[in-house]
């Protein structure tokens, strides 16, 4: 009923080229980002600010990242936790070593060291594909977990191996209030997701989708593969370089390569298979799944126990959560193999004919 | 008429829950808040379990005896599974109900929270482990790694395996090999023993294990090839099991190893039995102390009530006294400032910060608490938050942990130095200004 493009003529080809055609999914977005700009600063605490929240946006981006890679580009790839580690090691070294480096600046040379990285570690993906193209990627995080823990100029030559940043600052205004950070990771977020979908629905974006449907007939009809894979590599490790920096510096203050491990990989090719291929929202939907929904369960099981009047002890609620979680992950893909954001666009054609079945 | 109804209804449950919600208040007012991070999940979750069990039965106590001047304790624990990542998360989440102080549990939670606490005023105290030069207290104020450190427990093997040797100067030309986690944790080390190495001449090979640590094969064979002649084994969890086999399959003398107190607690040990036999480990003062007053209480005034937390039979375990010695050490924290910023009154952070930078744990309240024979009289100060830094070996004989040294005391001519440096480097990094004798009056 409400939700319907009938008389919404396009006249002009600029107006059939917007990211929104629709009007109303137009006011959704800005609602959406008026939400998340200006009703959830003023209504989340501290501790949703800085476990959720922030965790939240910095792994959409990172999912924004890998969904270029893996959901448009039709590259698996494994290697996701290495370039947030190249990433974030890289703007930590920028930081460091250049006196009065501002941070932003450490950000995006952090993301472009990722970006290099990537395009090395791609190579491969011009001769080997799918699943053995994932192995081959996992080559990318075992050398970056090697190389952090052992060549010690890259943690300035600290005797445990970890490091830590402090005192950020972004044009004069401090970021150590968790309102800050957020609004840091927001803006970023916002600015960085707007360009991956302009990118995928633009020429490059149409190249990519064409080798992940069928590289050869994409060859036939003029796209280079090499230039395709290699910039799908660089575009996705860039954004998730500048992915783990903010991890790094945002969130954990003080790491180690293990914040970096293979899990990291697994979990972040878990976003983007949950949350939807080939959807930049789907990101967002597969982020929220894995980084909020543990927590939450961890929080609510307790609470729905002592409801019921039951009591179950901490590794109980962290045995359960696990035991959920998994089983959630198997009945999404059961109900719905192509993630949470065919689900949202399902929902989306249902409502244009809502309330009429027909 | 039903809507009258419903209404009463609706407004008397609503009545209800604000006197519960109001009464629970209350009640947190006058209770000091502990968050407990703790891992009873997980590959390490074998010696998580005990600590945090420890842990908790040694707040269960103190409510027990009264409380401190009739403040009683409330905890809650977070499951963290060892993540850093997830500690954050559950650091964050105790933090907003008024953290009296943290234990991180965790050498890599304990680097990111060392850099939340400052700003949060919560005091960090890593009993033991943790990063070692935050011992100084002029660079890290809110730290504490009361009695003990890597540094202290890397010392302490040294000076056991000097005296085993007859003495540091029979130690030129030796080869000792350091068999160590690949993480900050078994990193921690390296700078002393490398210290230590270049005073007295022997040879220190580093030899990385990946964590979590069941292969080690590769590490094992260049042992078997370079014939050390000891092994330290700073491992962790599953590592040390395996390490220990692997030792005993190359024919490497367990007599000749040296674990930090992570590797040398039941769970480590009891999978091998026989194969361990001989086998050392450096313990922060304590070991396995089933018939020390403290258990003993805890058994009578806890665990008999019901109240308990886990196996009756693991009291007194290693591990179990290690999260029981730690809680003690932060209440005695709240107990000191209690004494200077008013009895029976719920103390803030900073307050919590100054009982723990003024602690002074002579033998008498250490009877009184139980710890008789368990451990030493600690005293903290401002510019020294370790206050004791004394250790021992106890050896595994096949069934249990025994005492195989007398106290041993880490060198302060080398720690100190070695302190001062790191932390140095640490508030240069950090543009921190070291703190003034007029700050440490406060």
């Amino acid at each position: 009923m409400f939700y319907r493009e009938n008389g919404q003529f396009k006249t002009s080809y600029r107006a059939d080229q917007q990211i929104f055609p629709i009007t109303q999914d137009r006011i959704a977005i800005l609602a959406l980002l008026v939400v998340a700009f200006v009703v959830v600063p003023s209504l989340a605490s501290d501790y949703m600010f800085r476990a959720i929240f922030i965790p939240f946006l910095i792994f959409s981006l990172a999912a924004v990242g890998v969904n270029i890679l893996v959901g448009y580009c039709g590259q698996i790839s494994l290697g996701s936790g290495a370039f947030m580690a190249v990433g974030a090691y890289a703007a930590y070294n920028f930081f460091v070593r250049i006196e009065g480096m501002p941070l932003v600046v450490a950000l995006i040379l952090g993301g472009v060291s990722s970006m290099l990285f990537g395009i090395v570690f791609g190579l491969p993906s011009l001769r080997v594909k799918g699943l053995y193209l994932a192995v081959a990627t996992l080559a990318a995080q075992f050398f970056a977990d090697w190389m952090f823990l052992r060549i010690q100029w890259f943690t300035n030559y600290s005797p445990s191996g970890s490091v830590s940043v402090s005192n950020l600052q972004v044009f004069g205004f401090s970021l150590e209030s968790p309102f800050a950070k957020y609004m840091f990771c927001l803006v970023l977020l916002a600015v960085i997701a707007l360009l991956a979908k302009n990118l995928v629905r633009g020429a490059v974006g149409r190249e990519w989708m064409a080798i992940r449907d069928m590289d050869v007939a994409a060859a036939v009809i003029g796209i280079r593969p090499m230039f395709a894979k290699l910039s799908a590599f660089a575009v996705s490790s860039f954004i998730v370089g500048v992915a783990g920096a903010l991890w790094a510096f945002i969130y954990l203050g003080a790491w180690e390569p293990a914040a970096f491990s293979v899990d990291q990989s697994f979990k972040l090719l878990f976003m983007v298979i949950i949350g939807g291929m080939g959807s930049i929202m789907g990101s967002f939907f597969g982020a929220a799944f894995i980084v909020v929904l543990p927590i939450f369960l961890n929080q609510f099981l307790p609470a729905l126990a002592s409801v019921l009047g039951i009591e179950i002890s901490t590794a109980g609620v962290s045995h359960a959560e696990l035991m959920i979680f998994g089983g959630l992950i198997v009945w999404f893909l059961i109900v719905e193999p192509h993630g949470l954001a065919k689900l949202w666009s399902i929902a989306k054609q249902k409502l244009r004919l809502w309330p009429f079945p027909h | 008429m039903k809507l009258r109804k419903t209404v009463l209804a609706v407004a008397l449950v609503a009545a209800g829950a604000s006197v519960l919600v109001t009464g629970n208040a209350f009640a947190q007012a006058k209770e000091q808040f502990i968050p407990v991070l703790s891992y009873r999940t997980g590959p390490y979750a074998p010696n998580g379990v005990p600590w945090a069990n420890g842990y908790v039965d040694y707040i269960k106590l103190t409510n027990a005896r009264g409380g401190i001047n009739s403040v009683k304790f409330s905890f809650e624990e977070c499951e963290t599974g060892y993540d850093t990542a997830r500690s954050v998360e559950c650091y964050e989440r105790l933090k907003s109900k008024g953290a009296s102080f943290v234990q991180p549990l965790s050498t890599g939670a304990t680097f990111a929270i060392t850099e939340k606490a400052p700003a949060d005023k919560i005091p960090v105290v890593t009993v033991g482990y943790g990063r070692s030069e935050s011992a100084d207290g002029s660079v890290f104020k809110w730290n504490f790694p009361i009695a003990g450190t890597y540094w202290v427990a890397a010392d302490a093997i040294m000076q056991a395996i000097a005296k085993k040797e007859g003495g540091f100067d029979k130690l030129k030309g030796k080869k000792i090999s350091l068999v160590y986690h690949d993480s900050p944790f078994g990193k921690e080390p390296i700078p002393l023993l490398q210290e230590r190495a270049a005073m007295h001449g022997f040879t220190l090979t580093l030899l990385p294990v990946t964590a979590p640590g069941v292969e080690q094969k590769a590490t094992w064979l260049q042992v078997r090839q370079n014939r050390p002649d000891y092994v330290v084994l700073w491992g962790w969890g599953v590592m040390n099991s395996t390490a220990i086999k692997e030792a005993q399959a190359t024919g490497y003398a367990r007599e000749k190893m040296y674990g930090v107190w992570w590797a040398g607690a039941e769970p480590d040990v009891k999978d091998v039995a026989e194969g361990a036999k001989g086998y050392n480990a450096v313990t922060m003062q304590h070991g396995y102390e089933p018939n020390s007053k403290v258990v003993k209480d805890i058994q009578a005034m806890v665990h008999a009530k019901g109240q308990g937390t886990g196996p009756k039979e693991e009291l007194g375990q290693v591990l179990y006294m290690r999260g029981a010695m730690s809680a003690m050490l932060g209440i005695e924290g709240v107990r000191a400032a209690q004494e200077r910023f008013g009895k029976g009154k719920v103390m803030t952070g900073e307050q919590i910060r100054w009982g723990l930078e003024n602690l002074n744990l002579t033998q008498p309240k250490l009877d009184a608490l139980g710890f008789a024979g368990v451990m030493r009289p600690v005293s903290t100060s401002c510019t020294d938050h370790m206050g004791a830094n004394w250790a021992r070996i106890h050896t595994w004989d096949g069934k249990g942990w025994k005492f195989t040294s007398d106290w041993l005391q880490a060198d302060e001519q080398i720690l100190k130095p070695l302190v001062k440096t790191v932390a140095a480097k640490y508030a240069a990094e950090k543009k921190l200004a070291p703190r003034t004798p007029a700050d440490c009056q406060s």
